[in-house]
């Protein structure tokens, strides 16, 4: 059950996508039946499952959402500004539910009561009650309508009430059954026989066939029923059970069910209801026996269990030259579990450390660097190349689910602030690692809600600009040379800055004497406590600023950045890496330990013998580089490694950069090259140190550890975290084996 | 031998949940996810009952339904739609085009197997 559970709420997310996807369209104006369809569709699945895994919240508005969609399928509703934000919500509110469900989040009683009652009494309508509702069938449809409830069964006998209370006190009832089929029922895939022995289950039965219409076997035609049957039932089951027994074949025969005292034959027979389904095309020739086999009749009374046919001739097997040209349907994707696709990622990611141990040996032996074997190990490693590249791929999934979200997120936070603006997506193609994708969702979330909240101006605000009153925020996303951008453009009013400089002096973050350029004033609002709202606004607040959102980018391996100009806008801009598996890194050497540096703060690298060096108090050395000072962080110190070392001369200095431009230049031993490493969780292994992202694993086997470089930035808790932690960490890689 | 049951449901959840509960039961189980692909499905082997959704992409589950009974051979293949709806439009359009009987969603493993056996020796 947990397994389709499981199956059930990833399926959700893909109906949800279609059903985000179809309002959109529909929005645009496609009225087709297949984008009214699939949106009906997506509503009508869940509610469908929902119902089987007792997610009542669920399926009740999932009904009532349907109500809406079917209406607006029959046509008699049309997609206009009025029903589309309706639908929106109705969207907006299926997905909250989904997402509670599957978090086992308790629904909040009172959220969509007003939605509810919209949907309800858009569902009814104004000019179409329920009768009218039924107009569409035909009259024929509506008589067969009735004749499939029970009730139809129920012959108001007067005694029937107190017969089965008494049956249900005193024992056994006798039930007198009569029952002769249509010829509908044979062509519908009954067979008498399987009724009969559904009221075996019941209780003892005997059958009596009436034989009476029964015509000379030369004048028998096939499809033709000629019995009839009279069953007499004797069970502990109520009348309920028995007319149950019959419920798919109500009105395709004449049936009479009643019930009799334990040694009389109460016969009272009603009319048989007249049945208005018109008879199907007649068909001759057919093989179908119709039921009439003619080895039963001969017997007029019979147990029914022992009854014994044939299949139907029409379940043979088809013809085989058919089945052959027959295409299985096309398959374009497979589902398979992720836990595969991270297993063959896992070995994948062995496979290239091996192969560079490899060629590391190959390299240190006296091999020729041109012979056959050396030509193999270019191969390997491009191959290896390749299948690394390709099973990445199959991590990688279209943003455009995430964006669809988002959209979600816009509708909210634009009903809650009563602004006006629409959601542009572009490259919603773009892939990215699923893990990196799922990661962006929280940060995403709130840069949308704080570009909207704070970003947006009033409707009347943009008009008095000279703006349209509809404000844009553009979501984009696109491969930029080996990394992906994700891009949040809004046209609001653009970051304040005089007043975000206030907030930063009023906090503390800046003193007034600071003098900051404009990219340092928006990076503000990425400081630890930095909020511009006046109040705390219950939509970006949320207890989060934005250097959470900071952390968690980074945490994937990414960077944000900040632009804006005053009056027009702002952008908020995401690179992040293709994928968490492998990392593009500067291998350098501190006290006989190599490190990796991620290229991606990585600015310059520097002889320390051939940069200028100032010492700055007694401790603190400093670079000097054409733009200003930048603090020296001696990298073997600060993890713990030694101490301090005096002359730096012999060192290289690396020059990273953070997405807020705080530079630091790591003094480390030796520089050694560039490659891709395949990073290697140190959580899973061991536990988070500070300073360290990860680990890899080196082409000589060695482990060696993935700098963390934003920790060793001055603005960072880096530099003083890595300091004190630094002998903690010195101690604990006895235990780690490194 | 096995009776084997055709299920068609666009619903993947659906599907699963007939294909566990049928194969428990101990049916030989086909799936398919619209009525188009229900059709080849029947084209490759003919099932002893279909049983099948009526939403559905491609061709619905009247679509289907009304495309078997108009084969000559299928026109005692039993057929039991899959609706969420107890009340009687949809069961009654079912029943026009030729469907055996219905199963209500959400459905009771028991009730289904009930509803099967109505149908199927």
């Amino acid at each position: 059950m947990t397994d389709l559970r499981t199956a059930f709420f990833e399926e959700c997310e893909e109906l949800l996508e279609s059903l985000a996807d179809g309002l959109s369209r529909l929005e645009d104006g496609a009225d087709d039946s297949e984008t009214v369809n699939s949106i009906f569709r997506a509503v009508h699945s869940i509610k469908g499952s929902a119902g089987a895994f007792g997610l009542d919240a669920l399926a009740e508005f999932s009904h009532i959402f349907e109500n809406v969609l079917d209406k607006l399928r029959e046509g008699e509703l049309t997609a206009d500004a009025d029903l589309m934000p309706l639908l929106y919500q109705g969207g907006d509110h299926l997905s909250y539910l989904v997402e509670a469900a599957n978090g086992g989040v308790e629904v909040e009683p009172d959220r969509a009561a007003a939605l509810i009652a919209d949907l309800r009494r858009t569902a009814q309508g104004d000019g179409f009650d329920e009768d009218e509702d039924a107009s569409d069938l035909s009259a024929v449809d509506v008589a067969a309508v009735d004749s499939f409830q029970p009730i139809i069964l129920d012959f108001g006998l007067p005694d029937l009430g107190s017969v089965t209370t008494q049956a249900a006190q005193a024992g056994p009832s006798r039930f007198e059954i009569r029952f002769a089929p249509k010829e509908e029922l044979f062509e519908t895939g009954h067979d008498p026989i399987l009724l009969f022995r559904a009221l075996g289950a019941l209780g003892p039965v005997e059958a009596e066939a009436d034989l009476s219409n029964l015509p000379e076997f030369t004048e028998l035609d096939w499809d033709r029923p000629y019995l009839s049957w009279t069953l007499m039932l004797e069970t502990e089951a109520s009348r309920d059970a028995v007319e149950g027994v019959f419920e798919f074949v109500a009105d395709l025969c004449e049936l009479e069910i009643t019930a009799v005292a334990r040694e009389g034959t109460g016969d009272d027979p009603l009319p048989p209801s007249d049945d208005g389904t018109p008879p199907p095309d007649e068909d001759d020739g057919s093989d179908e026996p119709g039921g009439s086999d003619p080895e039963d009749d001969d017997s007029t009374a019979a147990a029914v269990e022992p009854a014994v046919r044939s299949e139907p001739e029409a379940a043979k097997p088809q013809k085989k030259a058919e089945a052959g040209t027959v295409q299985k349907a096309n398959r374009d994707t497979i589902r398979v579990e992720l836990e595969r696709v991270d297993r063959l990622v896992n070995i994948v990611g062995e496979l290239v450390i091996s192969e560079a141990m490899l060629r590391q040996a190959m390299a240190d032996s006296s091999m020729s660097a041109h012979g056959p074997a050396a030509n193999a190990m270019g191969q390997l490693r491009q191959l290896s190349g390749e299948l690394q590249e390709s099973v990445m791929a199959i991590r990688a999934q279209p943003v455009r689910g995430l964006f669809q979200r988002m959209s979600r997120i816009v509708r909210e936070t634009l009903r809650e602030t009563k602004k006006n603006a629409r959601l542009v997506s572009e490259g919603e193609a773009t892939e990215v690692d699923k893990t990196v994708i799922e990661r962006l969702v929280d940060p995403l979330t709130h840069m949308i809600r704080n570009a909207i909240d704070h970003g947006l101006e009033s409707p009347e605000k943009r008009e008095a600009a000279g703006k349209p009153a509809v404000g844009t925020v553009t979501l984009s996303a696109a491969h930029r040379s080996g990394r992906v951008i994700i891009e949040l453009r809004d046209d609001g009013a653009g970051i304040n800055r005089p007043k975000v400089r206030e907030v930063a002096i009023s906090k503390g973050l800046i003193t007034a004497a600071d003098d900051l350029s404009d990219a340092e004033i928006d990076n503000l609002l990425f400081a630890p406590g930095f909020s511009t709202s006046e109040k705390v606004s219950n939509l970006s607040g949320r207890g989060v600023g934005m250097d959470v959102v900071r952390s968690e980018i980074q945490a994937l391996g990414g960077r944000v950045s900040i632009s804006s100009e005053w009056g027009k806008g702002t952008v908020f801009s995401i690179s992040l890496p293709l994928t968490l598996a492998v990392l593009e890194g500067m291998i350098v050497e501190v006290a006989g330990e190599k490190i990796v540096v991620p290229t991606t703060t990585l600015r310059e690298t520097v002889r320390a013998s051939e940069a200028a060096m100032h010492m700055l108090g007694n401790s603190e050395r400093v670079l000097s580089m054409r733009d200003g000072l930048v603090p020296i962080v001696d990298l073997g110190e600060s993890l713990g490694f030694r101490g301090r070392v005096s002359d730096f001369s012999d060192q290289s200095l690396l020059l990273i950069e953070t997405d807020t431009g705080q530079r630091t230049a790591l003094a480390v031993d030796k520089v050694y090259d560039q490659r891709e490493v395949v990073i290697k969780g140190l959580e899973q292994n061991y536990r988070q140190v500070p300073g360290i992202a990860a680990a890899t694993i080196l082409g000589d086997g060695r482990i060696a550890l993935i700098a963390d470089t934003d920790q060793f930035t001055s603005t960072g808790p880096g530099t003083a975290v890595a300091a004190s932690m630094g002998t903690d960490l010195f101690d604990d890689f006895s235990d780690f084996g490194v | 031998m096995a009776k084997r049951i055709l299920a068609v449901d666009d619903s993947r959840t659906m599907r699963a949940m007939l294909s566990q509960a049928l194969v428990e039961a101990g049916y030989e189980v086909d799936l398919a996810e619209d009525g188009a692909q229900g059709l080849e499905r029947i084209a490759e082997q003919v099932p002893n009952l279909l049983i099948t959704d009526i939403n559905m992409p491609k061709l619905d589950g009247f679509g289907l339904i009304e495309a078997v009974r108009g084969q000559k051979n299928l026109r005692a293949l039993p057929i039991l739609v899959l609706t969420t709806e107890s009340a009687g439009e949809l069961k009654a359009r079912a029943r026009k085009a030729g469907a055996s009987g219905w199963i209500v969603k959400p459905f009771e493993e028991e009730k289904l197997l009930n509803a099967i056996r109505m149908v199927v020796a």
